[in-house]
């Protein structure tokens, strides 16, 4: 946001000096003239990083598994001294089981418009494939990302080509690099990735680029007031030997477009807000150029918050909710593999946090660490909201799992509750409050929630106000 | 001594020097053909269209050819060439060649080739035209001639010059080919010039040969990049009669294979201009 601020100024700024150069001057601009402007300097890496502080490399964070010791350099390089040296972890590395993070101007940033691609060498110790190699990711903004995704390596020093969809955007990119390495490929081998000759160019043997959101479909989302983004950027070049080459964009470099504004609008910064019902069809080019794929917005209008909870907080152990405190939580969506295909898509409508699932069949939540003494507790209590019409065969089925003595899922001894809800019992588009008197006899170490949809048609839901309390 | 002693080492710089001259001789008079370039100056314009005239193409220049030919004009290439203006049309200054992947009379691309046979044919000279490239994978777009003997003699025996040859998905290189008989089909002498950090679908190029007894010069933009000469043909020399041009989009055929998934359609040709000249 600062970031985008201050891009605002620059630009204002160099309007304010063209204007006052023509009106106070009736000649041409004199040959001596030249406007402000940031660093060009191509290199980002040869033997050393170029113009970049020592403390070039920002890992991802280590919070999230990312292993900080893998970072190096090397004399095998592909020219000059060194190359860039990276050890990627194993999955079960103490220090962080994937590695990866960006190489960020500390100063001022660059201007690269003169140039149209982000090149590098790069090798493998074995032909692994290699998540993510790109720039414009600078953990600000990352307005202007673009990436290039599951790059296979070769044992053997190979040149990368990352074309840039719009240079002209580039006035002042921070984000020289940026790449993300695990060890999905390998079989969780750890292994090296020598990386040299960062550095951006001006290459005309690549062109006829073409741009697609949502992956080029024309795709319905029903929604409610508020933000929305559109993900899935994708632009296709042709490169100089005729192969084709994906890059994923940031959508900063797109304008969007909205066929009625009164239910979709987007501002000067391209925010997309949907701001009543209706619906309304958003687009997008680049650069004029108009992008393939569609979103088609089916807006619900305003977004009715669930009840808001009534019972005294003394009384309340809270799982998810805005009004109590919520106990420590492993997590709201398992991902539990292979079977689940629910997805979430949480949303937040004035500051009120409401969970929400797509693609639902089946979806946990669990709090293992601790568990929740529920022996007090008369009743469980939740929101949940089906969008649309009910299908016929609507069904919600909610399990409460105890995790026994042992304190942990499975083992023997865990016992469960499993209450299922029918279309009856259901509302379409409006919210159902589900009141669960508690029958589980073993109920001081309960740890998990397992909410189904019974093979129904129940596909998407929200939820909200997940409590144990006693009456 | 000292004296002398000078005189003879400078003998022998002398001596070294008038091999070392000697051997440049013998190389610059004994070098390969392709090395050598016969200048002759071809000033006087002869046939000139600059596609100022929006619509069809002029019609006392251009005819066409129509249809699928015989197995895919002996290609097998997959387009039916049409007249239509869907597939050629003079407009904003340039000659826009278009293929398009359409069903029409049993193909399922459409497209165009124009031809300048009995209405300008040309023995010897300078012919260039310039043009933006089309692309993708099963797209050949050609600037050629053929022997104005063709429909006597028949092919390769009318000789065939191809002044440009493009495989949609090698954006980057050109080839300019002679075919006669003996040396035809999958073995013409032939080159291929490559653009450096540049492509030909993104910009006009201008692409020409210098043709005069014995010798086809080739040349893209301002170098000259090959020489093809009776000895280099194995076989008859066939280049000393009228040609006439052809302009042509192809799809598919064996030179350049099937288009697949990634190849866009349409696909343009653009033609900024044509010019021919002979000698004084």
């Amino acid at each position: 946001m600062k970031k985008f601020k201050f891009i605002s100024y620059f630009t204002f700024a160099i309007v304010g000096l063209l204007t006052t150069a023509l009106v106070s001057c009736e000649r041409e601009f004199s040959e001596d003239i030249t406007l402000a402007t940031f660093p060009t300097i191509p290199e980002v890496f040869t033997d050393n990083p170029v113009n970049l502080t020592d403390e070039f490399f920002i890992s991802f964070d280590p919070a999230d598994g990312a292993n900080v010791n893998g970072f190096d350099t090397d004399n095998d390089a592909y020219r000059g001294t060194q190359a860039i040296k990276i050890d990627v972890p194993a999955p079960n590395d103490p220090d962080g089981g994937f590695i990866g993070g960006i190489f960020l101007d500390r100063g001022e940033g660059r201007n690269l418009t003169e140039y149209t691609a982000l090149t590098f060498w790069a090798k493998g110790s074995t032909t692994a494939s290699v998540g993510l190699f790109g720039f414009g990711t600078d953990f600000i903004a990352d307005k202007y990302a673009v990436s290039l995704n599951e790059i296979t390596l070769s044992t053997a020093w190979r040149k990368y080509i990352i074309p840039m969809p719009d240079p002209s955007k580039l006035v002042q990119e921070k984000g020289m690099f940026i790449f993300s390495a695990g060890t999905e490929s390998t079989g969780d081998l750890g292994y090296s990735i020598w990386i040299d000759e960062i550095r951006f160019e001006k290459l005309n043997t690549f062109a006829q680029a073409r741009t697609s959101i949502l992956g080029g479909e024309d795709v319905t989302r029903q929604v409610y007031n508020g933000e929305l983004v559109v993900d899935g950027v994708q632009q296709t070049v042709n490169l100089g030997d005729g192969s084709e080459l994906v890059v994923n964009i940031a959508s900063g470099y797109l304008d969007f477009h909205t066929s009625d504004p009164t239910v979709v609008q987007i501002d000067a910064q391209g925010k997309i807000m949907v701001v009543a019902e209706g619906t309304a069809t958003i687009t997008a080019s680049l650069n004029g150029v108009e992008a393939t794929g569609s979103l088609i917005v089916e807006s619900k209008g305003e977004f009715i918050p669930a009840p808001t909870p009534t019972q005294d907080a003394a009384n309340v152990i809270s799982i998810y909710s805005d009004e109590y405190t919520n106990v420590n939580i492993d997590f709201y969506n398992g991902f539990w593999q292979p079977y689940q295909t629910t997805t979430s898509a949480d949303i937040e409508v004035n500051g009120d946090n409401i969970l929400g699932y797509e693609n639902f069949n089946f979806v946990g939540h669990q709090f293992s660490d601790p568990t929740v003494d529920a022996t007090s507790m008369t009743h469980l209590h939740m929101d949940i909201l089906i969008p649309g019409a009910l299908p016929s065969n609507a069904k919600f089925i909610v399990t409460i799992k105890d995790f026994g003595a042992n304190g942990a899922d499975g083992g023997g001894d865990d016992k469960t509750q499993k209450v299922t809800l029918l279309s009856s019992q259901l509302k379409g588009d409006a919210w159902t409050t589900i009141d669960i008197p508690l029958t589980l006899s073993q109920r001081s170490k309960v740890g998990q929630f397992i909410f189904e949809n019974g093979g129904s048609a129940v596909t998407n839901l929200y939820m909200d106000n997940v409590y144990f309390y006693k009456q | 001594m000292k004296f002398k002693n000078r005189i003879q080492t400078n003998r022998f710089q002398l001596f070294s020097l008038l091999g070392v001259i000697v051997v440049l001789s013998v190389l610059l008079t004994s070098c390969d053909p392709d090395e050598t370039q016969v200048v002759t100056n071809f000033t006087t314009i002869t046939m000139q269209d600059e596609f100022d005239v929006a619509g069809a193409p002029n019609s006392d220049i251009w005819g066409f050819d129509i249809g699928r030919g015989n197995d895919g004009w002996g290609n097998k290439e997959l387009q039916y060439y049409t007249d239509r203006s869907d597939n050629v049309v003079v407009e904003d200054g340039m000659l826009k060649i278009t293929a398009v992947s359409e069903s029409y009379q049993g193909a399922v691309y459409t497209s165009a080739r124009l031809k300048t046979q009995g209405k300008f044919e040309q023995k010897y000279g300078r012919f260039e035209a310039r043009i933006k490239l089309p692309w993708g994978q099963g797209i050949w777009p050609a600037f050629w001639m053929l022997g104005s003997n063709f429909d006597i003699v028949s092919w390769p025996q009318c000789g065939e010059i191809d002044i440009m040859e493009f495989k949609g998905q090698e954006p980057t290189i050109i080839s300019g080919s002679l075919h006669g008989p003996g040396y035809s089909a999958a073995s013409p002498v032939t080159k291929s010039f490559e653009l450096t950090n540049d492509r030909f679908d993104t910009g006009f190029h201008i692409f020409g040969i210098e043709w005069g007894e014995d010798y086809v010069n080739y040349y893209v933009d301002d170098v000259l990049y090959n020489q093809i000469t009776p000895e280099d043909a194995d076989g008859e020399w066939v280049f000393d009669q009228p040609f006439f041009i052809i302009l042509n989009l192809a799809v598919g055929g064996g030179y350049v294979g099937t288009p697949n998934s990634s190849t866009v359609f349409p696909q343009e040709m653009l033609v900024d201009y044509v010019r021919v000249y002979a000698a004084e």
